[in-house]
């Protein structure tokens, strides 16, 4: 039984990082919400079942909000959004998606190294749960660097919270307080971050932050 | 009975409530004598209970107060040397509130002094007083800032602005320092009470590296060389009875710290260690009071000849180590206790000093002693108390400098005894020093006295003077009193002084209280002994007699004419001997060096009509070598990292990035 829940939960895990990949990748913006939506899916399904083999119940709590609020409200207030700001074209990467993978890879290899190396006393579950959730991080951050259009550096922003709560649930006995108010926190970010993107969009005409920058006489 | 611990931070409470009481009676006209009255009356009772368990020998008692870190709570512990200092910090207190009652009422803004002054107080005494890092570093920085408000008091000066930035700058560098060295000192396991400090085991390179650390903080604090530039800037800028503590008291506070560290928690030092500390301490001495001779502010000059002492007490320390390193215990009690004796007289006579520079500016309001001059004539007793502290500091018998300065050559003559040549060729040449700094130190206070109190008025103000208030007068006699005193009864305050030197060295001085005739006997008789009683009598066998042979064959009259000018009696004051023209020699002899001074004259063509001009350029080198340099390079990167503030959002974000991933990185390949 051990060993299953061991394996499942590493596989789900594992997929939150692979899904990272998926979102690095993808270059539309429907397609990155919607490969959102399954980000927070796999969340949901990964804090639930460490509410399972933790029997800690609260953390179903955390997996419906995550459910709820990540993978239906916001990827559908963004759907919204998008339709609103008449964007559906392509997104402009700054940086091309060769040289993105790599780095990628670099940084879930540098959080593999660190993380096992660093909590080599550790439960062998929160061990791997550390270091997926820190790839996880690292990649959402990634995404935010790479992307110039504001809703991508959003999802970005959204999904490195993905791995925080990763991280959070896999570590034992972290109240359900602060996983609460991480997500209440992460919605009001959200809401802010929307109010901003039309504000950005009335005054430049475009979500493209790279506007901002020449608004403001600064050479790219 | 409650400990004497409990009594201090009692008399603390009290002081931190007088400035609660300043504040809330800022409107009122009596609030002057009021808090002065009060820190006066708290300043004895602390004097009392500190004096009384370090001559009672009542041992270290100690006190936690449940405020401050949660699991640590706040230490504070009275051992003898925490009482030695508290009796420094009190006494000058004590005076400095006396004197206040008088010199306060003078004061256009007491608002800004009144809540400060006991906060100051409550401060120095907490830094003595703390048994653990954590509270030691919050008091010392509330020490620094209370002072820094009341360098700031009179904040629409230009130059003091300059001084209390300078202050803070130096303050905050020095506080970093100590917070390294504590950091150090605790170790990995962070154990920041005394205590555990104390016996935990320290590596020799750990120990190099707090001793770097503390002459950086601790002599920033005090004023040693390079690290003094802030000293004479801020100590003048304060009212007087404030420098008064700050040059007489605070920096004393900073030598406690190093003691307390170099000497009570480090555990034994290396003798290489005192090579750096009597280096520092040399040079400090002689630059010291060469800075302090060129200067014509009365204040400031006192603040340099603060520096001259800050070094010799240094010098003393270093040799105090260097004896201790190489197991010459009685060695180095004696230059231990030379050196915590010259710290107890350099609080006695510099604050005497700064108030009777403060009588002198509260009645003619004039700092610059080229506009001063005659006041022995309008200031009799302020000028009498002026000159016992002028003789004292110079370290002339009978008064106290002399002794503790004879105590300290006497511990230079024993350095054969040491086994490393290198200190024993450096200890006499720095001895040589601490000689051409006392010799030098002598010139400047003929200077200070002779063009402030003698010849002949050289303002209107100066010839308008009146004699100062009963307060100030009072506390200006109490410690020329003490002067003397500590001058001819030196057996007793070296008896005193004994558990101090226990504690810290474990040896003490032989017990002088036996000696016959109140000698004092810092080894064995047939080597050195000094009798102040017996020098100050026949001094003043000798000169009474002098005096009455020459009223008694000369004529009795007291004749006043006019000065004698070369045959030539010039009509205006102006065309004195100045101050300038005093150290003109020593300027020739050392300015060139030092100073790079350079001369100018400029003498028009026989017929011309303009006329001749002399001009002496001099540069102060370690703000011109060290500090401009510094603030240059500061300045340059401060421009360069100006660019990042205007960064895109997209850049910001990967620089958090990069930050991130190469900490990880560090980490991943260093772990």
């Amino acid at each position: 039984m051990h060993n299953l829940a061991f394996d499942i939960a590493h596989l789900l895990a594992g997929g939150l990082v692979l899904i990272s990949f998926m979102m690095l990748y993808q270059d539309r913006l429907y397609a990155l919400l919607n490969i959102f939506a399954l980000h927070a899916v796999v969340l949901a399904a990964s804090v639930a079942w460490q509410a399972f083999i933790q029997n800690a119940p609260h953390l179903y709590v955390t997996a419906a909000i995550a459910l709820v609020f990540k993978a239906i409200v916001i990827p559908v207030a963004l759907h919204r959004i998008i339709k609103q700001l008449g964007i559906h074209r392509d997104i402009e990467t700054a940086v091309s998606i060769g040289p993105t993978m790599l780095a990628g890879m670099g940084l879930v290899a540098l959080s593999m190294v660190l993380m096992l190396r660093v909590t080599g006393a550790a439960d062998p579950l929160a061990r791997e749960d550390l270091a997926f959730a820190l790839s996880v991080v690292l990649l959402g951050l990634l995404v935010m660097v790479t992307r110039r259009n504001a809703v991508s550096q959003v999802v970005g922003f959204m999904s490195l919270e993905n791995g925080l709560v990763l991280a959070a649930t896999g570590a034992k006995g972290m109240p359900l307080v602060v996983e609460i108010s991480v997500a209440f926190s992460i919605l009001i970010a959200f809401i802010v971050i929307g109010v901003f993107l039309f504000r950005i969009r009335e005054r430049f005409d475009t979500v493209d932050v790279g506007a901002l920058d020449e608004f403001r006489g600064e050479r790219r | 009975m409650i400990p004497a611990v409990a009594q201090q931070i009692w008399c603390v409470a009290a002081l931190l409530g007088t400035t609660a009481l300043a504040i809330a009676s800022s409107r009122s006209r009596r609030s002057t004598a009021l808090v002065y009255g009060a820190t006066f009356a708290i300043s004895l009772v602390a004097l009392a209970g500190a004096l009384f368990s370090l001559i009672a020998r009542t041992g270290a008692t100690e006190l936690t107060l449940p405020i401050g870190l949660p699991w640590l709570g706040s230490h504070f512990r009275l051992d003898a040397l925490a009482a030695f200092f508290l009796v420094v910090v009190n006494l000058g207190a004590a005076t400095a509130s006396l004197y206040g009652l008088g010199y306060g009422s003078h004061e256009s803004t007491p608002q800004r002094i009144l809540p400060f002054f006991p906060a100051f107080l409550a401060g120095m005494n907490l830094v003595v007083l703390a048994d653990d890092a954590f509270t030691y570093l919050l008091c010392w920085e509330f020490m620094s800032l209370a002072s820094w408000a009341l360098v700031m008091a009179h904040h629409r000066e230009a130059d003091n602005t300059r001084a209390g930035y300078v202050y803070l700058v130096m303050a905050s560098f020095g506080t970093l320092a100590l917070l390294l060295a504590f950091g150090l000192l605790s170790g990995a396991g962070g154990s920041y009470s005394f205590a555990a400090i104390r016996s935990a085991e320290h590596t020799p390179s750990e120990a190099a590296l707090v001793l770097a650390l503390m002459l950086l903080g601790a002599g920033s604090k005090a004023g040693l060389v390079p690290l003094h530039v802030w000293l004479p800037l801020a100590h003048p800028a304060a009212p007087s009875h404030v420098s008064a503590l700050m040059s007489g008291v605070m920096t004393k506070v900073a030598i406690y710290g190093f003691i307390r560290v170099v000497f009570d928690l480090l555990g034994p030092p290396s003798w290489s260690a005192s090579v750096v500390v009597l280096i520092l301490g040399g040079a400090t001495a002689v630059i010291g009071i060469l800075y302090a001779l060129m200067e014509n502010d009365l204040k400031r000059l006192l603040a340099y000849s603060t520096i001259e002492n800050i070094g010799v007490i240094f010098t003393s320390l270093g040799l105090a180590l260097a004896f201790q390193a190489n197991g010459l215990g009685l060695a180095a009690a004696l230059a231990f206790t030379a050196a915590l004796f010259h710290v107890l007289n350099h609080s006695f006579f510099k604050s005497l000093l700064f108030f009777g520079a403060g009588a002198v500016l509260t009645s003619t309001g004039e700092r610059d002693m080229e506009k001063l001059g005659g006041l022995i004539h309008r200031m009799p007793l302020t000028s009498f108390v002026f000159l016992v502290g002028c003789v004292a500091i110079s370290a002339l018998p009978p008064f106290n400098g002399f002794v503790s300065e004879w105590l300290m050559f006497q511990a230079v003559l024993l350095s054969p005894d040491l086994p490393q040549w290198g200190l024993k060729i450096m200890v006499p040449a720095i001895g040589a020093l601490l000689a051409l700094a006392a010799a030098l130190a002598a010139a400047c206070f003929v200077k200070a006295f002779g063009i402030t109190f003698l010849g002949r008025a050289r303002s209107p103000a100066a010839e308008a003077a009146g004699e100062v208030d009963r307060y100030s007068l009072a506390a200006m006699f109490a410690l020329a009193a003490l002067c003397f005193l500590a001058g001819i009864l030196p057996g007793l305050v070296i008896d005193a002084l004994s558990p101090v030197a226990e504690a810290m060295i474990g040896h003490r001085m032989p017990v002088q209280a036996n000696d016959p005739w109140l000698s004092i006997v810092p080894i064995e008789e047939s080597r050195s002994s000094y009798n102040g009683l017996l020098v100050f009598v026949f001094i003043t066998a000798a000169a009474s007699l002098a005096v009455y042979f020459i009223h008694r064959f000369a004529s009795r009259a007291i004749r006043r004419g006019p000065a004698w000018g070369c045959g030539f009696s010039d009509p205006t004051p102006a065309a004195q001997y100045s101050g300038a023209s005093f150290v003109q020699p020593i300027r020739r002899v050392f300015g060139t060096l030092v100073f790079q001074a350079r001369e100018h004259v400029d003498m028009p063509a026989p017929g011309d009509l303009r006329p001749a001009r002399f001009k002496v350029d001099i540069h102060d080198l370690v703000w011109e070598r060290l500090y401009t340099p510094l603030t240059e390079a500061v300045w340059f990167l401060a421009d360069r990292l100006n660019q990042l503030q205007f960064l895109t959002i997209r850049r910001y974000l990967s620089l958090v990035f990069a930050t991130l991933v190469t900490l990880l990185l560090v980490l991943a390949i260093w772990s």
